[in-house]
This record gives structure tokens, sequence and C-alpha cells, in this order.
């Protein structure tokens, strides 16, 4: 079957292996624009290595990847990132590196701005970010939160078609960390844009998600489960989550509780293993594709 | 407890603690010296080897404030002014080509393949032993020292701004790509800037080679320079020239090295973390 789905994000048939090793193992995931997508699974299944096959960052061993009907290559400014770390650039002040990417290449498709024009509507963002009292200052004189909401207006100046996080918050502290949950989901709904966030926090993931996916090596298949089979992670749960008014009230409340105890059950038990064909994908988007071997009959 | 003032990991020797502490073992020195001047003195007033104070005053006026007679200039000044400007050029090439060799070799996979093992093969060879092959080639003149020590300099420069390129973390160079960075932004606007501190930092170090070099050369083949000097009077035991001669050059050594800190504090800020808040 091919994803039938114009805009949006497709990841098709994916395999990401390094050397012997799967490590992503025949990935299928549609995300539709506007979407806050998160993504959960245990320490090492590979979590990273989606975002930066999706960031263009890596190539995939085989499958494809799509994003607005377009094969993506190598990094560029129709995806923004931001890092748990490293996302600012030492030697600029906030407001330089917020508008660098304007005074860079500028936006794909867009004459390049003049420095002044870049500076102007850099500030905005500092505005809206609440940040623009450190304009003049350099990265590491910012707190964490703040270098992280830095980052965040530094990669959304570009307008990319979709945002990726990679545990931005895992550096913060508890405090700090709901602050910008809240912040980002501020954000999201003033901007509907497309979000793609890697956690390994559940209750985080659950709590900013409209959709949380569930990557895990955890699973089985008809390929059974002797000495030669190599499996990787696949996608074995995808929940669409309700986006009511909330505040982080909803943390407390037993429905989430239930969800966040099925997902650690579903991705993060080594001793519950579900058969491929049998996995929660009853999100409207969801699809998988399962080859002879893993599916047989 | 008290916190200790000299012994241990926790001692806090405080300020002025602290300057007579350094102060110290120059001290011990120059009282060592004075004293075996004094006792070679007492035995023959005419010793050479270990000049007095006075003798060393006297001999170093005379250099710098006496004109030479037969081409009217200055030794002292004109020595260091020569000394100076090879110093100064051959450093500045070295910085300049490592810098750039460096960044080229350390962003880019292609030319860091073709030239890194040159670079490392280059660095390895000493100095001094390809000196007659420079003089041969580039005459006894000034092309010869700069060249001395560009070649002593720069495959260090270039290997080490190569290891400054390679240690930026991988998200920045991803992180430059999304905002629309091309390769060249990238390493001219992105790279190139971070990498400066540390050029700045390996030159310090690389100071102490260069002055080798520099000495090395002029001692072989020169008319002027501190270098020159120094090896000149070495002929008449002129101790009481050579060793205000080397004072001279570690003062100079050493503001240099003063100079470039102080620079690399003023013009990057950011640099080195957290310590100005
Ligand atoms: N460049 C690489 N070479 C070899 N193995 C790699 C490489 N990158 C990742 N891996 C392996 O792939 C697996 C998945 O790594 P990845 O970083 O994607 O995990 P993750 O889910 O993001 O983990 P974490 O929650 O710890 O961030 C790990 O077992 C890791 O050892
Ligand atoms: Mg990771």
């Amino acid at each position: 079957m091919t994803a039938s789905l114009d805009n949006g994000l497709i990841v098709e048939d994916v395999y990401k292996a390094y050397g012997s090793k799967v490590v992503l193992d025949n990935l299928d995931l549609r995300v539709r624009n506007g979407e806050f997508c998160t993504l959960v699974g245990p320490s090492g299944c590979g979590k990273s290595t989606l975002l930066r096959l999706i960031l263009g960052e890596e190539q995939p061993s085989a499958g494809r990847i799509i994003l607005n009907g377009e094969t993506l290559g190598p990094p560029n400014a129709r995806r923004g990132i931001v890092f748990q770390r490293y996302s600012l650039f030492p030697h600029l002040s906030v407001i330089d590196n917020v508008s660098l990417g304007l005074r860079l290449g500028g936006r794909p498709g867009s004459e390049r701005i003049p420095a002044r024009e870049s500076r102007a509507e850099a500030m905005q963002y500092l505005e809206r970010m609440r940040l623009a009292e450190h304009a003049g200052k350099y990265p590491h004189q910012l707190s964490g939160g703040m270098q992280q909401r830095v980052a965040i207006a530094q990669s959304l100046i570009m307008k990319p078609e979709i945002l990726l996080m990679d545990e931005p918050f895992g550096a913060l502290d508890p405090d700090t960390r709901e602050d910008m949950q809240l912040f980002l989901l501020e954000l999201w709904e003033q901007k509907q844009m497309t979000l793609f966030f890697v956690t390994h926090d559940l209750e985080e993931a659950a709590f900013l998600g409209t959709r949380i996916l569930v990557l895990s090596q955890y699973y089985t298949d008809d390929r059974g489960n002797g000495d030669g089979v190599n499996r990787g992670a696949k996608i074995v749960a995808d929940h669409q989550l309700p986006r009511s008014p909330f505040g982080t009230g909803v943390k407390f409340s037993p429905e989430f509780g239930d969800l966040i105890a099925q997902i650690r059950e579903e991705g993060f038990n080594p001793a519950y293993l579900q058969h491929a064909r049998d996995f929660n994908l009853k999100h409207p988007d969801a699809f998988q594709t399962l080859t002879e071997l893993e599916l047989r009959g | 407890m008290t916190t200790p003032r000299f012994l241990g990991i926790h001692a806090r020797p405080g300020k002025l603690l602290g300057w007579a502490l350094a102060a110290l073992p120059f001290l011990l020195a120059l009282g060592l010296y004075l004293w075996a001047s004094d006792i070679r003195h007492r035995d023959n007033p005419n010793d050479k080897l270990l000049p007095t104070p006075a003798q060393m005053v006297d001999a170093a006026g005379r250099m710098a404030f006496e004109q030479d007679r037969r081409t009217g200039t200055y030794p002292m000044a004109r020595d260091t002014i020569s000394s100076l400007k090879r110093l100064l050029t051959g450093v500045a090439l070295a910085a300049s080509a490592g810098l750039l060799l460096g960044l080229n070799m350390g962003l880019f996979p292609g030319m860091g393949a073709t030239l890194s093992p040159f670079v490392t093969f280059l660095s390895m060879i000493p100095p001094l032993a390809i000196l007659p092959i420079l003089f041969i080639s580039f005459g006894v003149d000034e092309l010869a020292k700069v060249m001395l020590i560009f070649i002593g300099l720069f495959p260090l420069i270039a290997r080490d701004m190569q290891l400054a390129v390679r240690k930026l973390p991988g998200e920045q160079i991803t992180k430059a790509l999304t905002l629309g960075a091309s390769q060249l932004e990238l390493a001219y606007r992105i790279v190139l800037p971070q990498i400066l501190p540390r050029l700045i930092e390996t030159v310090r170090l690389s100071l102490g080679a260069a002055w080798l070099f520099l000495i090395a050369a002029e001692a072989i083949a020169a008319d002027d320079g501190l270098g020159y000097r120094i090896f000149l009077v070495r002929r008449y035991l002129a101790m009481d020239i050579i060793l205000p001669y080397v004072l001279w050059i570690t003062l100079i050594g050493y503001l240099m090295d003063l100079a470039l800190r102080y620079s690399l504090q003023w013009a990057f800020p950011w640099y080195g973390g957290n310590d100005d808040e």
C-alpha cells in the first residue's frame, strides 16, 4: 500500500542499520500538518535515529521519507531542529542567533532579508518568547530554559515545514521544564505548526502531544525468535490524544494515568511481546505494511 | 578548621601571599647569581663569566644608547626591530595559512583526506634540519629566516585548527544547515569565528618555538638581529651583553604572550564559558 496523504510527513518502509545492528525495522509513519506528534520509547531504541533520518543528517538504509510531496535530502531550511544542547552558536549574541537564519540563506523561496529588517523581526520573536531584555547577551549568560527558548525562536523564524525536537527539555529542572511545556503548547496553538517531539518522559509526551507514537524493539512477529533474527524497533502503538482545554492539572487525572500505564506496557516492558499484527495502531493516520516474512499467510 | 594558606589542594594563598610566593623563586635565583658573581669577582676582578649588575647595565646601556660609528644606528634598537619583523612576519604567515588549511581540512572530509596525512608528515620534519636547504634555496636574506619560522609553525597550527573544527559539536553544523547556510557560509561565518580564539591560544604556545627558529637562523647567517648579536659577542665572551639580551628577549616574549592573552579576552568575550557574568 502507498500512503495516500498529499501533505505532511510520510515515512515508508524505512530501515536503518549500523553495521549488522538493525535499529529501525520496516517503519511506516504518516503525520499530517499541524499535528503535535510526540515519540517515546525505551532508551536506545532509535528515537534519535528516526529524527536524524527525517532531519536528513543520515540516510535510511532502505525506504523513503517524504515531506509535503518532496523527497528529503541533507538538512536544510525546510526542517527546523532543536537539540537538547548545542543548538545555539556561542559566538553570537541572542539576537544574532535568532536572526542568523534570515541573514544566511533566508527563508526558502524568499529573498534574502536586509540586516536591519531581520534584526527587527528577530526582536519580535524574542518579545514573544519573553526574552527581549536579553537580546544583547551571549548564550552562556542565559539559564538553560532561556537558552532553549532562544533555540526555539531561532528555528521558528525560518518558518520550517516541520519542527523537530530531540529531548529539548531533557536538561532542565522540573519547574523550568513545566514552564517550557506550557510555553511550547501556547506557541503551537498560535502558529499551527507541525511538531515532532522526541522525549523519554512519558508524562511529557502524553501531556504535550495530540498524537503519541511508541517506538520499541519489544515485540514479536513471524520471523520468530531464532538466532539469526536481528530485529529492530517498530512503532508498536499510536494513540490519538484529546486536545481539551488543559492546565497541568490533567497530569493528575485517572485517564492520564491509565494511558501512561498502557504505554509503559506496550513499549517499555521487555516481557510483553505483542505480535506485529496486533499493534495498537488505531490512529486514523496510522499505517503499517508488513513483509511476508514478518507476517506469513 | 581554617583554610590552609599554602599546603594541600584546599589552600587559598590570597592576594598578598600570592604575590610574595610568585616573587620568591625570582628573588632566590637573583640572590644565587649575585652571590656566585661576587665570589668569582673576589678571586679575579676581571672575571667575564658572571658579570656584576653594574657591568651589565653599563654594557646594555652602550648597546642601547650609543650609536654604532660605522652604521650610525643604535645596535639594540636595530637588532630588536629586525628580529621582530622576521618573527612577526613568520608567525602571521603561519597563523593565516594554518587557520585556512586547518579549517578546510577539519570541515571538508575531502580536503582532510587529501591533506591531513601530508601535513602530519610535514610536521614531523625537524625544521632546523632543513635550515641549510632554506639558505640554499631562499638565500641568506630575510626570506629564509621567515620561511624557517613559517615551516616550523604552520603544520602544527593547521593540525590544531583541524582538531578545533572537529571538536565543534556536530549539532552546530546541522543547525546551521537548517538555518539555510551554504557550505561556504558554514565555513566562514559559523566555524571560522568559533576557532579564532583557539588560534590565538595556539599562537601563544608557538611563540617559544618561533623564537627558537629565529635565533637559530640569525646565529647562522645575518647581519643584525638579537640572535645575531648574541652569537657575535660570544666570541669575546661578552656575558655582560649576552645576559641583558637574553633578558630583553624574554621580556619581549612575555609581553607578547600577555598582549595575546588580553586580546583574547577583549575580542572574544564569549570564549571560555561562564567566567564573565
Ligand atoms: N552512528 C552510529 N553508529 C552505530 N550505532 C549507532 C549509531 N547511532 C546510534 N547507534 C545505535 O542505534 C541505537 C539507537 O540509538 P538512538 O540514539 O537513536 O537511541 P534513542 O532512542 O535516541 O536513545 P536515547 O533515549 O538514549 O536518546 C543505539 O543502540 C545506538 O547504539
Ligand atoms: Mg536520543
